[in-house]
């Protein structure tokens, strides 16, 4: 499956449209992380605990993506997105989506 | 009293371990983007037509980075006079500049050449407590699509 942000893949011909695609997941935030997370507030810097579960979230919302897409016979999903928003004060919904596609 | 003494001591510890990390992270970004300066990172989505691709994948890079106790504060005061609030414009250069890196990082590990459409874009996974409460951080992803270029 090739996934790519931009209008088309770049040297290959788009043969055939099957529309949007989407994967979604909603994470809550880890206690231990969060707790830790506080300590690193005081002192600045990156908090990596964060920085995994974000990437963890996107990972889990793009393979899902891509399982949409391979169900409908897409073979690529172009113009992907990311979007995430905050359902609750301790949760985020990290929102993948594309357009299916089949290409040469 | 003893509120007070605890309030100065984690301003003095957030002033020198923020700034302490800050002049670090900021070191050592400049060294990073220098090893992969040659690698061309456009935000325009189209080839330039010259590019032989072989190759395209969709890339991310991601950071979170939270503010001291320090800037924080400082950021509080500046609030009430309004202007240009400083701790938070070198907080959100630093993470753009980190998500970019991790991005041309990624691609260089994948043996891209460039990168195209390339797209930076901030999350709200933590909650951003303006009373200093929660975890006010910036998070970032940037993303974009890698090429495997012959020329």
């Amino acid at each position: 499956m090739i996934l790519t942000n931009t209008e088309e893949v770049p040297g290959r011909a788009i043969r055939e449209f099957y529309g949007v695609v989407s994967g979604s997941t909603v994470r809550a935030k880890h206690f231990g992380k969060d707790f830790l997370a506080g300590l690193k507030n005081l002192v600045g810097g990156e908090l990596k605990g964060y920085t995994e579960l974000l990437n963890e979230a996107r990972q889990e919302a793009t393979s899902r993506m891509v399982e949409e897409a391979r169900g409908l016979g897409a073979n690529a999903v172009v113009n992907v997105r990311f979007a995430t928003t905050s359902v609750t004060q301790g949760a985020a919904e990290i929102f993948a989506y594309g357009t299916a596609v089949r290409v040469d | 009293m003893d509120q007070l003494l605890v309030s100065a001591f984690l301003l003095a510890l957030g002033f020198v371990s923020g700034k302490s990390i800050e002049h670090f992270h900021f070191q050592d970004l400049a060294k990073r983007e220098r090893r992969h300066r040659r690698l061309l990172a456009l935000t325009t989505r189209r080839v330039p037509a010259d590019w032989r691709v072989e190759d395209a994948m969709l890339l991310t890079g991601s950071v979170v980075i939270s503010l001291d106790y320090w800037k924080r504060f400082a950021a509080g005061i500046r609030q009430l006079f309004g202007g240009n609030v400083r701790s938070f414009e070198t907080l959100f250069e630093r993470a753009r500049r980190e998500a970019l890196l991790r991005l041309k990082e990624a691609a260089a590990a994948k043996g891209c050449d460039a990168l195209i459409g390339v797209r930076l874009e901030s999350a709200e996974l933590v909650n951003q407590g303006a009373n200093g409460k929660g975890t006010a951080g910036v998070e970032l992803i940037a993303f974009g699509t890698g090429l495997r270029v012959k020329r």
